[in-house]
């Protein structure tokens, strides 16, 4: 250890520049002159040649292939090349050039004269018109006009009658439910205790309008809104609504069912995004929760072999509300 | 050598006088000041490891069926988006450390800014004559926290959706326009159509990055138009700024600091994971997760349509204003406009016009320090409010309550905060203005 660093301290001395250089012309200095600090050069040029070292292991560790924990390898590496370098930039800073504290005053907040020359500019420049206020009015006319005219444009980005856009739902009567799979799903497969999600027969699972939770409610807590003949909308007690929340579209996915009725609280499907959380029984109706309105509900038809059908559309709008949107 | 070239660059450019004066330009010194750099520094790596990833992800809507690198997904039909970013974590080299360093480099950015923001209010820095540069750095930080969400929704897997669908949410909640903004910009009905991939990403790797660049630029032109700020100092006065000069005494702390947020960058990107898209897997609009949680900076976000009570304003049976719009648009807009409109404020109320280069220490002004403190209780309440499921999750404090509870805080908390803040630091002014025996000096 010894030996190394009389060979350092050897290798710099010889390098050491000539502590005062002897200037060919006598100015006042403009940067102070401070002590030189031997240790602190010795302690940069260790914290260069560790940055080095580190930025060397980087490169080896991204040419050897398919290292082990190559990421974190290549990370370390990489960090310890930029922490050590940061650490030379300090000592540099703090030992190596001269600290000083300077100081000046700060800019003038105003200049009044030019201030009152660039008014002076501006008003003359416009003295040669007589029609000043007719032709301000007829510029920004112009103007505004020109930019609305690069701004319709922007029309071309989507649809601009929305309602119908945002509207779009695949269901249609007699489209079969399947699940996420293609198998159609039949009334017996819908158990009690879960949340099903199923599709409409071969259209995209990523419309909007597609997914639907299923469940199967008590005949006794069955209670839809008026309109909606148990027959039509809850065939055998199995009930559809779409999977998307009406509060920020998120999809429904998670099925609140009790342990013990008489005590804990209804089956309700929750959106797992902001828990609004809604009642299969009623309708969709909302419990609990930010959303605004229920979940769109689907009448459902049962086929001989228990396969079920959509027996029309959504009953109101799938997905997050709007200004103008229908509810329930 | 030295002189040969600064000769030639003032005989072809003239920058001599420039050059002399940047060199000279004085920095006064607090540990405070440096939290801006931070987040210039971020916002540097988050270009240089942005650039690297834009070589290799693709955006866009488009399925296929995954049989890259990562088995557990072999077999899984997935977006082109989703698949190349995949890819890029495991079969491009250095992919997966270049992806982490620039979301946890996203992370980092956000949080100085945000405590850069804190410190320039409590100190009183946006006062007259440096409106603009508060102005402009608050432009900044709203622009970033949407660039941070473009970037990670970019990516399609299963949270990123979910994002989006809240953020579609939220825009077609606006009231009159909504739905003609919604439909516009996601070119129809949510997920949207090819076109709205290749928008966000446009808009993520080249719009907000320039933008924010030409911010940044003009943010630093301020400062140095008007010059620093300092607290109070033996030299340093309302007249004169006092500190280290840019060369030599201030640029290798500076480059220092530099290396050494990109060091800890790196360190994290590397060694820390962050956002394993592999597992959360491909968004589909039927699959939610629960407790899931949006990057830190979106938190509030969550946190105030959670709290919001379910109300629409509605007309018969047709709803007008939805209930996303109070929590994700109309909360952050009163945030913004608060930050925005503070220094006006502030100058109307104590009819304070002068110029300022001194800064306040949070106790010297213990009115704004209180209407400061109050407001981030506020925020800061709704913030946590995001992360409740957590809290339910991880404590098991149940929901319901604890939504009960933030909304205490986050509208009566501000007032308790307000009160017991500027008594306290009246106290703590008032005693340090009586003279202390013993010549104990407090600063």
């Amino acid at each position: 250890m010894k030996w190394l660093w009389s060979a350092l301290a050897l290798l710099l001395g010889r390098g050491r520049r000539e502590a005062v250089a002897p200037s060919a012309v006598e100015r006042p200095r403009i940067v102070p002159r401070q002590e030189s600090s031997p240790r602190a050069e010795l302690a940069v040029l260790a914290l260069l040649a560790l940055a080095s070292l580190a930025a060397i292991g980087f490169i080896v560790v991204y040419v050897v292939d398919r290292l082990p924990a190559q990421t974190q390898l290549l990370g370390l590496t990489l960090g310890l090349a930029f922490a050590f370098l940061s650490a030379a930039l300090l000592v540099t800073a703090r030992r190596l050039v001269p600290v000083e504290e300077i100081s000046e005053p700060y800019p003038e907040p105003e200049h009044s004269a030019e201030a009152d020359e660039v008014v002076q500019i501006l008003d003359e420049s416009g003295e040669r018109m007589t029609r000043r206020g007719l032709l301000k009015v007829a510029a920004a006319g112009a103007g505004a006009t020109l930019g609305a005219a690069l701004i319709v444009p922007a029309a071309s980005l989507g649809p601009v009658a929305y309602p119908d856009a945002l509207r779009r739902s695949p269901w249609r009567r007699g489209l079969r439910l399947v699940d996420s799979k293609g198998r159609p799903i039949r009334s017996g497969d819908v158990e009690g205790k879960g949340l099903y999600t199923a599709f409409p027969q071969g259209v995209s699972h990523e419309e909007l309008g597609s997914p639907l939770v299923v469940v199967r409610v008590e005949g006794q807590r069955l209670d839809l809104p008026e309109g909606r003949d148990p027959d039509l909308w809850a065939p055998e007690g199995i009930v559809a609504y779409s999977k998307i929340c009406t509060h920020a579209g998120c999809a429904v996915s998670l099925y609140r069912t009790p342990l013990y009725e008489p005590t804990s609280k209804s089956p309700a499907l929750v959106c797992p995004c902001h828990y609004s959380t809604f009642d299969p029984a009623t309708g969709g109706g909302v419990l609990f929760g930010p959303a605004g309105r229920p979940l769109p509900q689907l009448p459902l038809e049962v086929d001989d072999d228990g396969t079920l059908r959509a027996g029309g559309d959504f009953s109101e709008p799938v997905g997050p509300s709007w200004w103008g949107v229908r509810r329930g | 050598m030295i002189r040969r070239t600064v000769r030639f660059l003032d005989s072809r450019a003239g920058v001599a006088p420039l050059a002399k004066r940047a060199l000279r330009y004085v920095f006064p010194d607090h540990w405070s000041f440096l939290l801006g750099e931070v987040a210039m520094y971020s916002f540097f790596v988050l270009v240089g490891t942005g650039i690297f990833l834009t070589l290799f992800f693709e955006p866009g809507h488009a399925r296929a069926v995954y049989h890259g690198e990562y088995a557990p997904l072999d077999g899984v039909r997935m977006t082109k988006a989703y698949a190349s970013a995949v890819d890029l974590s495991f079969r491009v080299k250095a992919g997966l450390l270049f992806r982490q360093t620039h979301h946890w480099a996203a992370d980092v950015f956000v949080v100085a800014i945000v405590l850069h923001v804190w410190r320039v209010f409590f100190t009183g820095a946006f006062r007259k004559p440096r409106e603009l540069v508060y102005y402009v750095g608050i432009l900044m930080l709203m622009l970033a926290l949407l660039e941070g969400y473009l970037g990670y929704s970019l990516l399609d897997d299963l949270l990123s959706g979910m994002g989006l669908a809240i953020g579609n949410a939220v825009a077609l909640s606006i009231p009159f326009v909504g739905g003609n903004l919604g439909a516009l910009i996601w070119d129809g009905q949510f997920p949207g159509g090819d076109a709205f991939w290749s928008r966000m990403y446009i808009a993520h790797v080249l719009l907000l990055p320039v933008a924010i660049g030409a911010l940044l630029a003009l943010h630093i032109a301020l400062i140095v138009a008007r010059h620093h700020t300092q607290f109070r100092g033996a030299a340093k006065t309302e007249r004169r700024v006092a500190g280290l000069p840019a060369f030599p005494g201030y640029a290798p702390r500076s480059v220092a600091l530099a290396c050494a947020v990109a060091a800890m960058l790196f360190l994290l990107g590397g060694v820390v994971q962050i956002n394993p898209i592999w597992l959360w897997g491909p968004y589909e609009v039927a699959q939610a997760t629960n407790g899931a949680q949006p990057d830190w900076y979106l938190g509030w976000l969550i946190g105030a349509l959670r709290l919001m009570p379910g109300f629409d304003v509605t007309i018969g049976s047709y709803t007008l204003v939805p209930n996303p719009f109070w929590g994700g648009a109309l909360f952050p807009m009163l945030v913004f406009g608060f930050l925005f409109a503070w220094p006006t404020i502030e100058r109307r109320v104590t009819g304070d016009d002068r110029y300022h280069n001194l800064l306040d220490r949070p106790r010297d002004n213990p009115w704004r320090t209180a209407v400061g403190a109050a407001f981030m209780t506020s925020v800061a309440a709704v913030f946590f409010a995001g992360a409740s499921d957590r809290f339910y999750l991880s404590f098991g404090i149940p929901y319901g309550p604890q939504i009960w509870f933030w909304r205490a805080v986050a509208l009566g908390g501000p007032f308790v905060v307000f009160f017991a803040v500027r008594r306290l630091l009246t106290e703590v002014k008032r005693e340090e203005e009586t003279p202390a025996p013993s010549g104990f000096d407090a600063g």
